[in-house]
């Protein structure tokens, strides 16, 4: 070779394209923008049926999952993932869609070792690490009332 | 330290016969569409998973070669085929039906050439009459392997490629019709230390300019003496690597390079990023397209050099480089 | 007037909370999933530390539907536990505040599995 790897590595960095960040930033923005609008709206309407803040909040993130699921069956979510980027990643419909694609995936392999095992192929570390860093903070706030 | 130099074959008995081609949907709608001879435009024909589709495709691909060259399986003394998923399943169940001796081979997305320059060799060599060439690729069986589940909405870097959803076969016999396979260089496995699962083509720049500058050598030939130096799938960011490498020695390759990754697609219209890769992406190509120019003479000699990224996720995810491969084949209409 | 702004905010701080989530995939090629983990992890740290609560009240859906929402219910969930139970609690607050989204997740996921097949990515012509 006529190069080294250190040259060859900044060579390959200076050929890549950049990710055009004047389009993807605004479109992030604007659909994750509106999917969290859409999540008020549902939050409103469900206060205004009488139920309680807690029970409005997770019966819009229901409602918001099962969108997800819906439009992830229909091959929609992922088409409209291509222009948000970010903006269907981050909230909880992108939660949502990274654990019922997997689901109808890998249901080729089955209802148990592909559906059922793959399931939280990508969300399972959201779950571990989430959840854990609840219990961290949970072992924190104990010893803090302790004191 | 002394370096390898390896060895360019050449071959004076060995003429592909016959080809064939099968594609899918986003490859019809490319600017090549109309030159494979076969479409599947639900990407699936009668298979019922991603898998068993690309077996079809492999099926199909060969089975076309076969039929225009007027052979039957009993013909056939050997094939050599490979693609990109676990264990190569996508070769063997799709060719298990022709029961043929069978050679499964393994170069990831330069497997076409490397199935090619073997056969040639047998049929050269004189073991063999008939030996085939055959490598698919399908886009969604490589997004289940290697990435994400089809409707998962994860975002594509703009380096990353799409994979062709695509198979070609070449039947290789001593024959006195072009094309012919003039010689072939091996590659050799280049760790360029590129990590990155998003940017194959940069991985892959590295082993076609060390095929292509030890098979000019060793021919004593130059880029200009080529009607077209053909790389499989570097797509734009390796092509532009590659262009850069060969300007230090003072040659100016894009002057004859083209590359099915940035051929295969209409980059303009769809939206494939830097370009189409795996092996269905250079052996469909080769066999819709750039052998039938060869044979008519509208294009009289061709350096082919199919590329390869040697990946794994595993390793890649244990912290590994991405090396890569190429291997030249030339192929001559005289 | 009111109903207008805090729809408006809602589009505003969840948007921009999206946002930044591109600029980490555009500029530190983090993969979906570590962002995914990153924003849950983050949300239980600044609801640990009383700073998503404000946000919460102020930008309403525009907080609680990205999941760093996700997290700060887990954290909320968590104090409630520990309040009401002691030690214990800290490995019972978090999933019982997750328990509807993970859960509605897992269900509707199995129901989408079943009535519809996995497709093929289309690729638009433009």
């Amino acid at each position: 070779m006529n190069i080294s790897n250190q040259e060859y590595g900044e060579l390959a960095k200076r050929v890549s394209p950049p990710s055009s960040m004047a389009k993807t930033i605004p479109m992030a923005f604007l659909i994750g923008g509106a999917i969290c609008t859409l999540g008020e709206a549902l939050l409103n309407m469900y206060a205004a049926l009488g139920f309680s803040q807690d029970d409005a909040g997770a019966l819009t993130s229901m409602s918001l999952i099962f969108l997800s699921a819906l439009l992830t069956g229909l091959k929609l979510y992922d088409r409209i993932a291509q222009h948000a980027g970010a903006g269907t990643l981050v909230p909880i419909t992108g939660f949502a869609n990274s654990i019922v694609s997997p689901a109808l995936e890998f249901k080729s392999e089955g209802f148990v070792l592909g559906l059922g095992a793959k399931m939280f192929v990508i969300a399972g570390p959201v779950l571990v690490y989430g959840i854990s860093a609840s219990i961290v903070y949970g072992i924190i706030y104990y010893i803090q009332t302790l004191l | 330290m002394a370096i390898c130099e390896g060895k360019t074959f050449r071959y004076s008995n060995a003429s592909i016969v016959s080809y064939g081609s099968v594609a899918g949907k986003v490859e019809s709608d490319g600017p090549f569409g109309d030159e494979f001879d076969e479409i599947i435009e639900d990407n699936k024909g009668s298979a019922d998973t991603w898998e068993q589709a690309e077996a079809l495709f492999q099926q199909k691909a060969l089975k076309r070669a076969m039929e225009k060259a007027n052979l039957v399986p009993e013909k056939m003394d050997l094939i050599f085929a490979g693609d990109l998923l676990n264990q190569c399943t996508g070769s063997s169940y799709g060719l298990k039906d022709f029961y043929v001796p069978f050679l499964g081979i393994y170069g990831a997305c330069s497997t076409f050439a490397e199935g090619l320059l073997l056969a040639g060799a047998m049929v050269n060599a004189g073991y063999v009459e008939n030996a085939a060439a055959v490598s698919s690729s399908h886009f969604s069986s490589a997004e289940r392997q290697f990435r994400f589940p089809l409707n998962y909405g994860g975002v594509r870097t703009p380096t990353a490629q799409w994979t062709a959803t695509a198979a070609g076969a070449a039947i290789v016999s001593a024959s006195q019709n072009p094309p012919f396979i003039k010689a072939a260089t091996v590659g050799k496995i280049q760790d360029m230390g590129i990590s990155d699962l998003n940017n194959m083509g940069a991985a892959m720049a590295g082993a076609a300019y060390d095929t292509i500058s030890r098979h000019l050598k060793h021919m004593g030939s130059h880029p200009e003496d080529y009607d077209a130096i053909i790389t499989g799938d570097l797509g734009e960011v390796g092509s532009n690597m590659l262009y850069e490498l060969f300007r230090r020695d003072g040659v100016a390759l894009e002057e004859r390079h083209k590359d099915c990754g940035l051929l295969i697609y209409d980059r303009e219209k769809q939206d494939v990023h830097a370009g189409g890769s795996g092996c269905g992406c250079s052996a469909s190509m080769m066999c819709g397209h750039f052998l039938k120019n060869v044979e008519n003479g509208g294009l009289k000699r061709i350096l082919y050099v199919a590329t390869g990224a040697l990946m794994s996720p595993t390793m890649v995810q244990q912290g590994g480089n991405i090396p890569g491969i190429a291997h030249a084949v030339e192929i001559t209409h005289k | 007037m009111d109903i207008f702004l805090d729809y408006l905010w809602a589009f505003l701080v969840g948007g921009a909370l999206c946002a930044i989530g591109q600029v980490l995939i555009d500029l530190t090629k983090l993969t979906p999933a570590r962002i995914l983990t990153s924003y849950v992890v983050a949300g239980v740290i600044l609801g640990a530390l009383g700073w998503y609560e404000p946000i919460v009240d102020f930008a309403g859906g525009g907080a609680t539907v990205p999941l760093t929402g996700f997290g700060n219910l887990l954290a909320k969930g968590v104090r409630r536990a520990v309040d009401e139970n002691g030690l214990l609690g800290a490995f019972m607050g978090g999933f019982t505040s997750a328990a509807v989204g993970v859960s509605a997740a897992i269900f509707f996921g199995l129901l989408a599995a079943l009535v519809f097949k996995s497709g093929s990515k289309i690729n638009e012509t433009s």
